[in-house]
């Protein structure tokens, strides 16, 4: 395996486990889409990392989190405007970045494809030393935070009362996104990003029965969607970022049959014995 | 003695409508406090304002002596809220939900110990529901759920349990199974106040009911007894309708 190769593959291995195990607690707080939200705000970090001649993964790091962090005060005040003005900040996000990346020099529009949409194949050993940190520091928010992570996405109010340090906390959870979005960046790209921190959480609770189980499979998933992923896409020479998603989907849709059926069929054999006393046999037993 | 929970002339409005209005309320150690009304009526904003979940526009809360600002001794408080669904968008098993009860008592990024397993067994055994520690919540019924929730309030050892509607809709075997649980928590010396609409198996442990209606304290006494259809014998609701139906009985001290 080449050099390049074996670069984005750490790369993508990276973003599978640290973009569910952070997207959980978006998902059981039902703001899924938070993710993508936060993409469109780092563009403006990246177009200033490119105006500037800085770098952009750091720049879009900084803008992404203060992002998420003006998104959490908007949703800690529970006004009904928060909705307009989270939209505000994305398409302000989008818009910003498009006009700073104009601003710096014609090269650049070609890179701003590329953080849009992941461009792993050209992963430089710097950016995979900085997305291994980021990554590493994500996923230890995402574990050792669990039981009061949970607490808070689960029920805020109960964590008030129980004296936790509730804000705290949510800024916490809103900044890890924001680093988690950005590092994923490189790998799926800023407008996919939050596909990896929803699809293999939403396939796992198919089959899962607790909060720890269903991150522990969903981090699996994640590694799995991001390995065979670019396998697929060095095969058929597609783009990686969108090849990952896509086989996240699909071993979505594959679940979602497979766990009904098996139910189904569960029902199906469970069904007899529920017959009530007294009720009349059944002529004809289908088995 | 100083009250457990202290509420002074607390006034909540949202948008220039009072909610409440002046009202004060005391409950000392080891109380029973039932707070009933109509739906509206500003119970629920009531026990939630004296929490700090609803900012007061006039008034003082006190708890355990401490102006509620200062207040820092949560884990002396058990809350149980009104059920909310059947929680987020993950599975969570039912000991994951409760061992959540236990984080007031546990340092931050602290492991769990075996007390606070202990603790997280014996709050389920208390609620009847040791058996269902793996089940996902989801799969329980209404008033197991409501159960779960009671015992996260246990979980913490608190001697003050605040509870908001823990009886709605909830199936009568669940209704036992509270009411033996707060029934044990009372006879260790625990003080609660909740919110109700009817009262069912809790009324024997009830010292003392405050009928909120219109945002006012319009009594605060003994439980007042069902009238009318609602004093037939199968009939347990308790439903105040306020001064105007029944103003021989509402208007007493």
């Amino acid at each position: 395996m080449s050099d390049f190769l074996v670069r984005a593959l750490i790369g993508a291995l990276i973003t599978g486990a640290t973009a569910p195990a952070i997207g959980i607690y978006l998902v059981q707080r039902r703001l899924s889409l938070i993710g993508d939200g936060l993409g469109h705000v780092a563009l403006t970090g990246v177009g200033l990392g490119l105006l500037l001649q800085r770098s952009p993964v750091l720049m879009a790091v900084v803008v992404a989190a203060l992002g998420a962090v003006v998104i959490e005060l908007v949703r800690e005040r529970g006004k009904t405007s928060g909705d307009v003005a989270l939209a505000m900040l994305f398409y302000g996000g989008i818009s910003g970045g498009v006009v700073l990346v104009n601003l710096s020099d014609g090269q650049s529009s070609r890179s701003l494809v590329s953080y849009l949409f992941g461009s792993l194949l050209t992963t430089s050993s710097q950016d995979l030393v900085l997305m291994g940190i980021l990554g590493a520091a994500v996923l230890a928010v995402a574990t050792l935070g669990r039981p009061w992570l949970f607490a808070v996405c689960h029920d805020e109010e109960y964590a008030r009362v129980s004296g936790l340090p509730v804000r705290a906390l949510n800024l916490t959870l809103a900044i890890t996104t924001a680093v988690t979005v950005t590092v994923a960046m490189r790998a799926v790209g800023l407008l996919l990003v939050s596909a990896l921190m929803v699809v293999p959480v939403a396939t796992a609770q198919q089959v899962t029965r607790g909060f720890a189980t269903t991150m522990l499979a969903a981090v699996g998933l994640g590694l799995l969607a991001a390995g065979t992923g670019v396998w697929v896409s060095v095969e058929a020479d597609t783009g990686p970022g969108a090849t990952v998603v896509l086989l996240a989907i699909g071993g979505f849709f594959v679940v979602t049959v497979g766990a009904a059926a098996t139910r189904a069929l569960r029902r199906r054999r469970a069904a007899p014995a529920r017959v009530e006393p007294g009720a009349p046999e059944p002529e004809v037993v289908l088995d | 003695m100083t009250p457990v929970v202290d509420v002074e002339h607390a006034v909540v409005s949202y948008g220039g409508r009072a909610v409440l209005e002046d009202v004060s309320l005391a409950v000392a150690p080891s109380e029973v406090v039932a707070i009933l009304g109509a739906n509206g009526s500003g119970k629920s904003t009531l026990v939630r304002s004296a929490l700090g979940l609803i900012p007061l526009t006039r008034g003082d809360v006190r708890l355990f002596g401490e102006p509620l600002r200062k207040f820092r001794g949560w884990r002396r408080i058990g809350y149980v809220p009104r059920r909310v669904g059947a929680g987020g968008g993950v599975p969570a098993t039912v000991g994951e939900v409760v061992a959540s009860g236990r984080l007031a008592r546990r340092g931050l990024l602290r492991p769990a110990r075996s007390a606070d397993r202990r603790a997280v067994d014996d709050a389920l055994t208390a609620v009847g529901l040791a058996d269902r520690v793996r089940e996902p919540v989801s799969t329980l019924s209404g008033g197991q759920q409501q159960r779960v929730l009671i015992a996260r309030a246990l979980a913490g050892a608190p001697e003050l349990l605040v509870l908001d509607e823990p009886t709605a809709g909830v199936d009568a075997a669940s209704q036992e199974a509270f009411a033996g649980a707060l029934r044990r928590f009372v006879e260790r010396g625990g003080t609660v106040l909740f919110v109700a609409h009817e009262l069912g198996p809790l009324r024997p442990l009830i010292t003392r009911a405050v009928v909120v209606h219109h945002g006012s304290i319009i009594h605060n006494g003994r439980v007042p007894e069902p009238a009318g259809h609602h004093a037939e014998p199968d009939h347990d609701h308790v439903h105040p309708h306020g001064p105007v139906e029944q103003a021989g009985f509402w208007g007493a001290p």
